[in-house]
């Protein structure tokens, strides 16, 4: 069953730029492309459990503020080391001036 | 002085993850996210000019030290090439190993894997090292990039002066990894699916080495090995000496930069080899900001962080004596004063430390 949580305004992040999300003992990064879509992960990096909030974000990459590993936040995929283990990703919306994700 | 075991599988490791050094919340310079994410900004065109007049003059010296040779004539060349081969390329082995040097990743690999080859390090297992050194920078057992131990290892660090341990060990290693792959001390902190990688490595820098030592027996030359090996050990100088003062003389086992590393001003010559890593409580605090946006971050933390050393002379100046204390068997380091601008040193950050802690202000 899908479940739709309100996550922030679509102004709260800025383009090309993220957000972390707290949610019912969970932990979110939200993100807005340089074209101005969202993208939900996990917050914590797969490396070494550091959030990626204070990372940063080019283009349609995460990179962590740790080591330096990135992320694609569209897919989740793993794209430079030391992060390895894929990010886990999660459907986002916009309604209204809501930005949504969607737990399952 | 309390005994060390600087290994990583030892019983300092252990310890050290007992009391929960190894996931440990490290101090932070508040800096508002706007000026943050400015400063983390990536660009290719500083690290592309670099690059370019670092292999440039690298052209040029070596082409004027084998016009010259075997005239003593050449050896100035030959001392500018190998400074730039064995000091310069272990600043760009760093930054490019963060991916932080340019903004296109290519760019980034591609001088990794030169500078790591000239440094002599394997860049699958290097890459991994250096993150743990981030993770957990000079937590005895846990770091393994701690070049200066206790008490110091002092004939190592003046053989190294000229390369010899370093490439001893690294010798040691590539014929293991390339035999074996990676030794059960590489494997705790190496994840399985780079293993191969290591041994990939390790293979391909033997062969280049085999080719350089078949020329130079063919050719009945020196000069291949004085292009290619020889200067990471006739050129490291600038490196090891910076090296030294990023941590040494501080605090170990402690977990805020400011008490553990060290930002000293440095002329820009040795700033252009060291690519701006003398900045080095900075790049700890925040591995994201470039090289080339450390002087502005510095500028914008320098409230909060121990006033810099001036002079790479004051700085040795400064930590010499405190290495010599260490080496007869005092328990000294240097805690470097705060302005009173700076949010204080936590007391819970290294006064916990039961059998490791042995944190003594130098006088
Ligand atoms: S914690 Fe994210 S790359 Fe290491």
């Amino acid at each position: 069953m899908s479940n739709w949580i309100d996550a922030c305004a679509p102004d709260d992040i800025e383009p090309e730029d993220l957000i972390r999300f707290d949610h019912a003992g969970r932990s979110f990064a939200i993100y807005r492309s340089p074209e101005g879509e969202f993208f939900c992960t996990d917050g914590f990096c797969t490396h070494e459990s550091v959030h990626l909030a204070d990372g940063l974000v080019m283009d349609h990459v995460i990179e962590c503020p740790k080591h330096n590993g990135q992320f694609d936040y569209r897919t989740g995929e793993a794209v430079r080391p030391p992060a390895c283990k894929n990010l886990r990703i999660y459907a986002t919306r916009v309604e209204g001036d809501r930005v949504q994700i969607e737990l399952s | 002085m309390i005994k060390r075991d600087y290994r990583l599988l030892g019983e300092d490791a252990r310890r050290a993850v007992e009391i929960g050094l190894n996931a440990a919340q490290w101090y932070h310079t508040e800096v508002p996210r706007k000026d943050m994410k400015a400063m983390m900004g990536r660009s290719d065109q500083p690290a592309i000019r670099d690059t370019l007049i670092l292999f440039g003059a690298m052209v040029l010296f070596a082409g004027l030290g084998i016009w010259l040779w075997p005239s003593w004539w050449s050896a100035p060349f030959w001392l500018a090439y190998g400074v730039l081969y064995g000091s310069a390329m272990d600043s760009r082995w760093h930054e490019c190993g963060h991916g932080t040097a340019f903004r296109t990743a290519w760019m980034n690999k591609a001088v990794y894997e030169i500078a790591s080859f000239m440094m002599m390090r394997n860049s699958a297992t290097w890459r991994w090292t250096h993150a743990r050194h981030h993770t957990d920078t000079y937590i005895v057992g846990l770091d393994p990039e701690i070049n200066i131990m206790r008490p110091p290892a002092l004939a190592k660090i003046v053989l190294n002066l000229v390369g010899i341990p370093d490439t001893l060990a690294y010798f040691r290693s590539a014929f293991r990894n390339a035999l074996s792959g990676p030794d059960a001390a590489e494997r705790s902190f190496i994840p399985q699916s780079e293993w191969p990688k290591v041994t990939r490595i390790a293979r391909i820098h033997l062969a280049i080495y085999v080719a350089t030592l078949a020329c130079a027996i063919g050719f009945g030359s020196w000069l291949p090995l004085m292009l290619i090996g020889l200067p990471r050990l006739y050129g490291c100088w600038h490196a090891i000496l910076t090296g030294l003062l990023q941590h040494g003389g501080l605090a170990d086992n402690v977990t805020d930069h400011r008490l553990n590393s060290r930002t000293v001003l440095m002329n820009p010559v040795s700033r252009f080899i060291y690519w701006n890593m003398n900045y080095h409580v900075e790049h700890h605090m925040f591995p994201m900001v470039p090289y080339h946006a450390l002087p502005a971050l510095h500028r914008a933390i320098r409230h909060d962080l121990p006033a810099p050393n001036r002079s790479m002379a004051e700085a040795f100046v400064e930590m010499w004596p405190i290495l010599m204390r260490q080496l007869r068997g005092e328990d000294v380091v240097l805690e470097r004063r705060l302005p009173p601008t700076a949010r204080p040193y936590k007391d819970e950050y290294h006064a916990e430390l039961p059998r490791l802690g042995s944190f003594t202000a130098a006088e």
